[in-house]
């Protein structure tokens, strides 16, 4: 306890003699740990130098990790391992002071702001009232232009695809799909002719034509004409949150979303029937012209994708 | 010669005892006056333990994200405009591709050691996260937040935000298939915001999704404007460390208003340095060794498309985790939609969880009555109410995690995914009411053990010459070199026998 004394009060101290024990190493064999640092630095130049190497003649990816992740990390132990075991293992200790300052000190403070400030406002009280109201239009006029010019206005967008009266439905290579191309059971994506390329095409337009094996096939009330010869068509993004509806399992008649599990039941109007989605995928009025080519009769009903404000 | 020689040793004579680094830093403090600072900077004491240094994981890892991140803009080309891939990963070659994926590959493949930054970015990346992540939870729990700190822990609540978002910009730069995906749901988020949704959403992607500004305001955003805003933030955090010391647990000489530790000359610094090189070694062992989104094997962004099976970066996690289990309640009504299956869980689930965080300490103090400054920190198991509060949130962030592999885990256990699913939406409401008393009971019990969390010593087991063993606590080891002596103050110099000092003690330098 005197020892522990005798350590605490030395701050008048300006100096500590070189055997004191705060500056002994913490290890109990310092020679030891000196000669594991040692080998630990050695095989971090050896491994550093190596990634030069491997780096110089353009080695496989993982030689230039191995090399280098290897001799950092040597270097590293090295390192930390003389910190903790060889400096002086203390303790040491310092005082905190306190930041606040004296009551004096913050009056002046808040009085330099609120006097001195507050005064020269209050003797000019037009002017302040001009200055305050120039830079609120300003911050104004500048943040909209500025949010306003990085897009154009949604307006109607999101309410129309291309599909129309009348558009022939393409593969993702352009080519019609004939009435004859698909076998019972089977699914491609389609797009509106002309779109297949673009980006709008595949991110809103995008269409699962499914042939089912009835050929009178309704879905819903209504529509009655929508699926000629067991083909039905449905918008390809989920409503949940707009990813590709992407897998079919062809069993269960079911277009699921990969992204959150939404399945739509394709015999039934594409009902969601489990996960997250709340809404059916919208189906595409379909017809088959003379020449036995799948086309629209019109565009969707309604909004494709998932749901926004606007959307009734 | 003997000439040269003794303008050489006049010369260092010159210098004054601490030779010519003496002199320079003399010259410096002639101009700028950094004598004092300097070396009060040097003795700065810091607290030693194992927790302090996850902050650290999150500033190397950091330091590494940039170095990497600097290499990758020399060669990543920010554009949507579609090429046609010529580069050397043969699948590929002749497909149309943008070109921010092309560069992607091309910087993988093509460029030297290309391959091991990119994937040293994205580890370090995920270990930044984890590392704020885990910093917050020890400050969380060992109370380091409250006053006069609290100013602190907003901006590192701001920085893990900050983290996430960035992560999730450069997640998405290469334009591959699943990040492509990530921004589609991304968008559709936005859009799911009642009233300006359609507006954000058009002016954040330049029009209707994807078009084609997404890539470069990414970019931008990615390299520049949210790093300098980390940069600033990170900056004012050590600041605010420095200004305000480091927290410590209680201990031997150890109060209130002092700062028991090792020297930041020469002891931390060692250390700390180390631990960068340990950090960065270990990342680019990852790097080497682990791969982390192989873009060439997802493909090139499709609208169209997509792949199965897919998880975001761990961070998005419980965002995707709460999408899934979140029933599909939207609300349609007056002519308008609110899609809250993706507002609540995506866009009000993630803001209580950090408005919760923000405002913690305020609602701490205020609950508490506690508004006296704390330097020394608490064991979570003294102050049992917030350990239970903290482990509850992160039981319910864990669950949502878990509940983002739901189709992973149908698969792996071959159950349907509906039992999953609503396994999971049972778990998320009890897993962290079950999860409050029982932190709440060990924290009381913990309590109550004498000598909970500290160290014991051993056991000393004799046996008597009729056979009988007897157990007993073995004295503290005398020659024990770890057991801790009473602190001192950075000495201002260490004495040798050569030293020559005044009758004050204080040392007499020659000039």
């Amino acid at each position: 306890m005197s020892d522990a004394h005798e350590h605490r009060t030395p701050v008048t101290l300006n100096g500590l003699s070189e055997d004191d024990p705060h500056l002994q190493p913490a290890a109990r064999h310092p020679e030891t740990v000196e000669r594991a640092i040692a080998v630990s630095l050695a095989l971090g130049l050896v491994l550093t130098a190596l990634f030069g190497y491997c780096f110089w003649v353009n080695a496989k990816p993982w030689t230039l990790g191995a090399t280098m992740g290897g001799g950092l990390t040597f270097i590293g132990f090295g390192l930390v391992a003389w910190g903790k075991y060889l400096m002086p293992r203390g303790p040491f200790v310092e005082e905190r002071h306190t930041l606040a300052n004296s009551e004096h000190d913050r009056d002046a403070f808040a009085a330099a702001i609120i006097e001195r400030g507050g005064g020269v406002m209050k003797r000019r009280k037009m002017l302040g009232g001009l200055l305050g109201g120039g830079l609120g239009v300003f911050s104004i006029v500048a943040l909209f232009p500025l949010l306003r010019s990085l897009g154009p206005m949604p307006k109607g967008t999101l309410f129309h695809t291309d599909w129309r009266k009348g558009t022939f439905a393409v593969d993702q290579s352009g080519r019609r799909v004939h009435v004859d191309d698909l076998t019972i059971g089977s699914i491609v994506t389609v797009f509106p002719e002309g779109t297949q390329n673009s980006d709008r095409g595949q991110a809103v337009d995008q269409t699962v034509l499914i042939r089912l094996s009835n050929e009178n096939f309704v879905t819903q009330k209504g529509r009655e004409n929508w699926a000629p010869m067991g083909y039905v068509a449905y918008s390809k993004l989920c409503t949940h949150l707009g990813c590709p509806v992407g897998l079919y399992e062809q069993q269960l008649e079911m277009l699921v979303c990969p992204c959150h599990q939404s399945m739509f039941n394709v015999t039934n109007g594409a009902i969601p029937n489990f996960g997250p989605a709340p809404r059916p995928l919208p189906q595409l009025p379909l017809y088959i012209d003379a020449s036995g080519y799948i086309r629209s009769q019109r565009d969707y009903d309604q909004p494709v994708g998932p749901g926004f404000w606007e959307r009734s | 010669m003997s000439n040269l020689a003794t303008t050489r040793r006049a010369k260092k004579k010159s210098y004054g005892p601490y030779g010519k680094l003496g002199q320079t830093l003399g010259e410096l403090d002639d101009r700028i006056g950094i004598a004092k600072g300097g070396r009060t900077f040097l003795d700065k004491i810091f607290p030693d333990h194992w927790s302090f240094m996850l902050g650290e994981i999150a500033l190397y890892s950091f330091v590494i994200l940039l170095a990497t991140g600097v290499y990758l803009t020399l060669y990543y080309i920010p554009s949507s405009a579609i090429v046609t891939y010529h580069g050397s990963y043969a699948p590929l070659v002749g497909q149309k591709v943008t070109q921010a994926f092309a560069s992607t590959v091309d910087l993988s493949f093509k460029y030297r050691a290309g391959l091991l930054m990119r994937q040293m970015h994205h580890w370090a990346c995920d270990i930044f996260v984890g590392a704020i992540v885990v910093h917050m939870a020890r400050v969380f729990f060992t109370g380091a937040f409250r006053k006069p700190r609290e100013l602190n822990w907003t901006i590192g609540a701001t920085l893990l935000i900050l983290a996430i978002v960035n992560g999730f910009l450069g997640y998405s730069l290469p334009d591959d298939l699943v990040s492509g995906t990530g921004i589609r749901i991304a968008y559709s988020i936005i859009l799911s915001i009642p009233l300006v949704g359609t507006y954000l959403g058009f002016w954040v992607f330049g029009g209707n999704f994807p078009g084609t500004a997404i890539i470069p305001r990414f970019f931008i955003l990615h390299v520049l404007i949210v790093p300098a805003i980390i940069v600033t933030l990170v900056t004012v955090h050590m600041v605010l460390l420095v200004r305000q010391k480091h927290t410590q647990f209680p201990g031997e000489g150890r109060t209130e208003k002092n700062v028991v530790g090792a020297p930041m000359f020469p002891v931390f610094m060692a250390k700390t340095t180390g631990f960068l090189f340990i950090v960065s070694g270990f990342t680019a062992l990852l790097g080497a060794f682990a791969q982390i989104n192989p873009i060439w094997q997802f493909g090139p962004y499709d609208a169209a498309r997509i792949s199965y099976a897919v998880q975001p970066d761990w961070y998005m996690g419980f965002l995707d985790g709460a999408l899934r289990i979140w029933p599909a309640w939207s609300f349609h009504s007056f002519g308008h939609t609110i899609p809250l299956e993706v507002t609540i869980p995506a866009v009000i689930l993630p803001g209580l969880i950090f408005n919760l965080v923000f405002l913690w300490p305020a609602l701490e103090r205020r609950f508490t009555g506690d508004h006296a400054l704390h330097n020394l920190l608490d064991r979570p198991s003294d102050r049992p109410k917030r350990t239970a509060a903290g482990a509850s949130i992160f039981a319910l962030l864990a669950i949502l995690f878990i509940a983002s592999s739901t189709d992973v885990i149908a698969n792996f256990f071959h159950v349907s995914l509906e039992t999953v699913l609503w396994s999971m939406r049972i778990l998320t409401f009890v897993v962290p009411f079950v999860t409050y008393p029982i932190t709440y009971k060990i924290c009381k019990e913990m309590q109550g053990t004498k000598g909970a969390g500290k160290r014991k010593t051993a056991n000393v087991v004799t046996r008597t010459d009729e056979g009988e063993y007897i157990a007993t606590p073995a004295p503290a080891y005398v020659d024990d070199q770890s057991h801790e002596l009473a602190p001192v103050p950075v000495p201002t110099f260490i004495t040798t026998a050569e030293t020559e000092t005044d009758d004050s003690g204080v040392r007499i330098v020659e000039r």
